[in-house]
């Protein structure tokens, strides 16, 4: 496990197409678990009204925000379909179970 | 517009009687052959007609009681309609000294006596026309636009068509049938069929058309009447239709093929075939819904949403599926009634099955599927499906209301709207103990605090819990609110307890899902005071009993609700209204309300099954009485109780990231 990944818990605390959330100083960071027991992390802030993505309903690969039903794919952070947007997407390692993210994109760490 | 207004009439369950004047109905569109049709065929979907009908005297004192004829026949009536056709407002052009007829006369210039002047539209008067639809007044406004810019357009005057829009009859009539010396006719009669064909040419072009029963080929015979073509070529297999001409082509579509760019295909709106067609291309429209929302073709009467639909086969090809059903949404080719008919059938009873059975073409769904299925089957198997937290939205999963600042509001039940001190402080206590910055009462009677942080929400249920309150549900699609006046028990003009109706209607169904929010009201006397007549479902109390109403709306939509009946007992107007949301419950599509679905599938239908059969109803009623043993469980108290608690709390918290070395 490289130096870079923080353990933030285990894959069986977040529900199957489901979310939790991680705060840093930075804001809060949304893992994501999908129905084949992937694991994302992205910013749980639309790009569109900053709605809380962790909070969306998770189907496939995306997440639909809340407040204007905004679809987010989970891999790039993009929003699908006809909408712009882009929200920062981090690393995550699965170790049996174990979660690990890479936070080397916020903000700080990219000095 | 007088029979249109007649089948609106007999539609909404009134009986009808149509007086006409003249010797056929509609006898400046129709010749007396398709009058006789239309006059058939309105017979038959129960309106009466009364040609050479002449009024002598509305009847009643006070109110309509009836209308006698000049024969002396009398017929009794509540209500009189009376269609007088328009007359142009021509009083002030009159009283300014320009020149006046029927309308303000204007010339092909559209100016009137005064050259300073123009008039255009339904109050002027053309070459002793005067018009009472759209496109000749875009056709006139064209020629004036050039007028003021300078040019020199003439106009001259505009055909029109008439389309008769009531459901299952087809009719159409332009131009001018009346016999003539110097005019001859072509005529197609095919009884069996129900068909009536009449062209009436001069000079071997066509000046008049009467359709009946198959109307295709009304665009083009009124194409051909306007560029007064000459269809001497044609003349023998003119009146079988665009698609025996130029080679026995008989595809309907290339009718519309053949038809000219500049086409009229929307009359309402004047829209021409070039202008829908360079649509659909230059901004890759693929739904009738598109056309309509970019060319407005089709929006307004709809009658020429046909040819609308045939311009998009021809422009996408293979690309536009006119699929009859829209479905649920892009995982599925399935529309919503099928969903639910399917889930029943095969006995499905989890979202995966459902996915899998069906034929989903997504892996999990999506966030429109997902909700839909889980409320299906929530209301189909009661007892058995488990309610998937992870398909609900947001606000359902947390029983609070999301705000745009991603904060919560939180609503706890006032039944039927009352409330005590000993309420009132516990919510004070809360709004105090945890910086309720906002505290609003809502339009369902009850009190709303904004802006609680999602951490909180578990902290506030329990505090709310020890002083009784369960939730408002003001977030579910299921039962919210039901309204009330305070009825006898002290308002002087009350005529029975509907606060306490309303109560019990809300102690009785609250925790039940439903396909879209369900808000009630019972009023205590007709001046209504809890506005029930707007409601989805409202009671008016009267001193001989309870008059049940429903499918009203007051958001996106303004309607006033429908009568269901009338019942003489508070015990009876409970099982009415539970039968009739069990009824909207096990039929309505996903996020419809009731005036949607009770619109759709008539409201004579609800009445039949929750007025008048009364197994059905009862039948309907068990329904409820089951589904409810598991459906009225507090959703605070379950999560005070700690169930999914995961949900409150950030999975973990991590300080400042070292900077990258």
């Amino acid at each position: 496990m490289s130096s870079d990944f923080i353990a933030i818990g285990h894959i069986d605390d977040i529900p199957q197409r489901g979310a939790r959330c991680v705060n840093t100083a930075f804001g809060r960071i949304a893992v994501f678990r999908t129905a084949e027991d992937e694991v994302f992390a992205i910013d749980d802030r639309c790009p569109h009204k900053a709605g809380p993505l962790s909070e969306g309903i998770v189907h496939g690969r995306a997440v639909t925000c809340p407040l204007h039903n905004m679809v987010i794919s989970l891999e790039s952070g993009t929003a699908q379909g006809a909408d712009e947007g882009e929200v920062q997407t981090y690393p995550v390692q699965v170790d049996d179970g174990r979660l690990f993210i890479a936070l080397s994109a916020l903000p700080l760490a990219a000095e | 517009m007088g029979l249109e207004a007649a089948y609106g009439l007999k539609q909404r369950g009134m009986s009808v009687t149509v007086l006409h004047l003249m010797d056929t109905i509609m006898e400046r569109q129709l010749d007396p052959a398709a009058a006789y049709l239309l006059e058939k065929a309105l017979d038959r979907r129960g309106i009466e007609i009364i040609t050479k009908a002449n009024t002598k005297q509305i009847l009643g004192d006070g109110k309509v009681e009836g209308v006698e004829l000049e024969d002396g026949r009398i017929i009794s009536a509540d209500m009189v309609v009376m269609a007088v056709g328009i007359r142009p407002a021509a009083a002030l052009a009159k009283d300014a000294g320009l020149e006046t007829n029927r309308g303000i006369v204007v010339d092909d210039g559209m100016a009137t006596s005064d050259p300073a002047i123009f008039a255009l539209g339904e109050c002027a008067e053309h070459r002793g026309t005067c018009y009472g639809l759209v496109a000749p007044l875009y056709e006139s406004a064209g020629v004036l636009a050039d007028r003021l810019a300078g040019g020199s357009t003439e106009y001259k005057g505009s055909h029109v068509n008439t389309k008769l829009k009531v459901t299952g009859i087809k009719l159409f009539s332009a131009g001018d049938f009346a016999e003539g010396p110097d005019r001859e006719e072509v005529v197609l009669r095919d009884a069996t069929r129900g068909v009536y064909k009449r062209v009436i040419l001069q000079d071997n072009r066509v000046i008049g058309a009467v359709l009946y029963g198959d109307t295709a080929d009304g665009p083009w015979y009124f194409d051909m009447l306007k560029r007064a073509t000459d269809v001497s070529e044609m003349r023998e297999t003119l009146i079988y239709g665009r698609a025996y001409q130029g080679g026995g082509d008989a595809d309907p579509a290339a009718a519309v093929a053949a038809l000219p760019d500049d086409a009229e295909i929307c009359g309402c709106n004047g829209i021409c075939k070039g202008k829908i067609v360079n649509a659909i291309k230059d901004k890759g429209l693929t739904s009738l819904d598109d056309v309509r929302a970019h060319t407005k073709a089709s929006a307004s009467c709809g009658t020429c949403t046909g040819l609308v639909e045939q311009l998009m086969a021809l422009s996408l090809g293979d690309a536009y599926n006119p699929a009859a059903v829209q479905p649920v949404c892009g995982c599925t080719d399935l529309g919503h009634d099928d969903v639910r008919r399917l889930i029943r059938a095969k006995g499905l009873k989890t979202i995966p099955a459902v996915m899998q059975e069906l034929e989903w073409k997504t892996s999990c769904g999506c966030a429109k599927c997902r909700p839909a299925l889980n409320y299906y089957l929530v209301c189909n198997w009661p007892g058995e499906y488990a309610d998937d937290y992870q398909s609900r939205f947001i606000n359902e999963r947390v029983h609070a209301n999301i705000q745009k600042d991603g904060t919560y509001s939180v609503v706890p039940r006032m039944w039927g709207g009352v409330t005590s001190s000993k309420e009132l402080r516990a919510i004070a206590d809360v709004v105090d103990k945890f910086d309720i910055p906002t505290v609003k009462c809502t339009g369902g009677q009850r009190i709303d605090m904004l802006g609680i942080k999602k951490d909180d929400l578990p902290a506030v249920w329990a505090d709310l819990g020890k002083a009784g309150f369960i939730s408002g549900q003001a977030y579910a699609k299921g039962l919210r609110t039901v309204k009330t006046c305070v009825g006898s028990d002290w308002c002087r003009f009350g005529t029975q307890d509907s606060t306490g109706l309303g109560i019990r209607l809300e102690k009785f169904m609250w925790g039940s899902w439903t396909p879209a929010k369900l808000k009630l009201a019972v009023s205590g006397c007709p001046r209504n005071c809890s506005e029930a007549t707007c409601k989805d479902i409202g009671v008016i109390c009267v001193d001989s009993g309870f008059e049940i109403h429903f499918a009203g709306a007051a958001g996106l939509e303004i309607r006033g609700t429908e009568v269901l009946g009338m019942v003489k007992t508070e015990d009876e107007a409970l099982e009415h209204i539970v039968a009739l949301t069990q009824m909207y419950r096990e039929q309505a599509r996903y996020l419809e309300r009731i005036y949607k679905w009770a619109k759709r599938i008539g409201y004579d239908e609800v009445r039949a099954q929750i007025m008048d059969n009364a197994k059905k109803r009862k039948a309907y009623f068990a329904r409820f009485v089951e589904s409810q043993k598991y459906a009225q469980v507090d959703p605070w108290s379950e999560r005070v109780s700690g169930k999914d608690k995961h949900e409150f709390k950030p999975m973990a918290v991590v300080g400042h990231p070292e900077p990258a070395e």
